[in-house]
């Protein structure tokens, strides 16, 4: 015998189902007065460092349809590559940006959109930067277990093309699927749950 | 949004995330739960040790809290009313797979009234609305790592699933760890309810043991005379690393 490594189990996950809305973003599905704002709906202020994007999104089914019930939560560095989380180490990010976002898609167009910045370079595990990138993470009715998956941006070709998380992608036609494509200030970043456009998700 | 306060003197931990137990967790598809088999993705997870983005994450601190977040029998009703229902206590605490306390993690509740109506516009079942009753509540995990809400217990609730689908009396749950990779959304279930071995959500967990960690345990001890009935609710997160056995170029 040698003594126990007392794990415990990690609590499975369950679908957010149907009416997600009620606990995260009750405000959105007119229950007022519970809480003064929606957790996560305002990732900026006026002081916030950093370039000002939109970032639409839509995350769409087997069949082609936009899910009119997802919720997405994103998580980001700030303009210089800082969390605003205690486990950053590496220095003190813009106490004027929060760096995590939620948003509900629209209930009749399936869309959101995050009103945030464009975030600076992140050091991968060797030092080497990753290209700027959105955690995202999707939950909704149908999904078991939150899907995680990273949002890259059009206009940093050169950062994504020696960024190490986008080299492991073995199959090199699926890079593209976690791209946004920029317009003006807007990004649009369409995630496909399954099929021939299938996004890439993390095991992370 | 970080409140230092909220973790006290103890040093933010930076280590990676333990690998996530897939064989324990739902699959993406699982075609008795119907919705699944279109919102499944098909192709493999990619494997990603943690790097900073899932490490770091959001932490808030009890001053976002309201005086009642954490009391759905009142968070929602009228001045002197409250909801109708069985009152019950849920407390339990927060831990990680190394069994240590998550101070400072917020965790967020929803859930339908006594009748398993649920307060959303797309909500069509003929079980009346509680006027006194909202369904979401949020509480923020102390020192160390307990909670607590006050609530009804939700009632059973039919489902356009299979033709007679009823899910069992449940209360969802979202927990924010210290790291995005901890990330979680799942349910609560009641001891004793016969509905939870027949729900084809509950179905979707292929290991009975993990199934049984999400059912709430009825508690006399910690039940309140004359007012509350207590189930007692601990919540796992993923364990983490200690960053001395990390080799990183940047970080501490």
């Amino acid at each position: 015998m040698v003594q126990s490594l007392d794990r415990l189990k990690e609590t499975a996950s369950q679908t957010a189902g149907p009416y997600v809305h009620i606990g995260l973003t009750p405000n959105f599905c007119d229950i007022p007065g519970v809480y003064p704002v929606d957790l996560g709906d305002t990732m900026v202020n006026d002081k916030t460092r950093g370039e000002r994007i939109k970032v639409k999104m839509r995350v769409i089914d087997g069949a082609d349809t936009p899910l009119k019930d997802a919720l997405i939560e994103i998580w980001q560095a700030d303009a210089d590559g800082l969390h605003n989380s205690p486990s950053e180490m590496r220095g003190a990010a813009d106490p004027n940006f929060t760096g995590w976002g939620r948003k509900p898609t629209d209930m009749t167009t399936g869309e959101c959109v995050f009103e945030t910045i464009k975030p600076g370079r992140v050091p991968f595990k060797d030092g080497r930067k990753m290209a700027p990138h959105l955690t995202v993470w999707i939950v909704a009715r149908g999904i078991n277990i939150g899907l995680h998956t990273r949002m890259y941006f059009s206009d940093e070709e050169k950062a994504n093309d020696e960024d190490p998380v986008l080299a492991r992608i073995e199959h090199r036609r699926r890079v593209p699927t976690l791209i946004a494509q920029r317009d003006g200030d807007t990004y649009t970043f369409d995630i496909h749950l399954q099929g021939e456009k299938e996004t890439v998700f993390f095991d992370i | 949004m970080t409140d230092a306060k909220t973790l006290s003197n103890r040093r933010p931990e930076t280590g990676a995330f333990f690998q996530r137990d897939r064989a324990m967790h739902p699959p993406a598809y699982t075609p008795s739960y119907k919705t699944s088999v279109l919102r499944s993705p098909q192709k493999a997870l990619l494997s990603l040790d943690n790097t900073l983005s899932e490490i770091t994450g959001p932490v808030f601190g009890h001053n976002i809290l309201g005086e009642l977040d954490n009391d759905m029998i009142h968070n929602f009703a009228k001045p002197g009313e409250s909801a109708i229902g069985e009152r019950i206590i849920v407390y339990g605490r927060l831990l990680d797979e190394r069994g240590k306390g998550v101070p400072g993690a917020l965790i967020e509740f929803w859930q339908a009234n006594a009748g398993g109506r649920y307060r959303h516009k797309k909500e069509g079942y003929i079980a009346a609305l509680d006027p006194n009753f909202g369904g979401c509540g949020r509480v923020v995990t102390d020192e160390d790592g307990n909670y607590w809400i006050r609530t009804i217990k939700p009632g059973a609730y039919p489902w356009p699933n299979g033709p007679n689908d009823w899910r069992p009396a449940h209360i969802h749950f979202s927990i924010f760890g210290h790291g995005f990779a901890q990330r979680l959304i799942s349910q609560l279930y009641f001891e004793g309810d016969p509905m939870i071995w027949k729900c084809p959500i509950v179905r979707t967990i292929p290991d009975r043991a993990a199934v049984e960690r999400l059912v709430a345990a009825l508690d006399m001890e910690a039940t309140i005379p004359m007012d509350s009935r207590a189930y007692k609710f601990d919540i796992v997160l993923r364990g983490r690393r200690s960053s001395m056995f990390e080799n990183r170029m940047e970080g501490n």
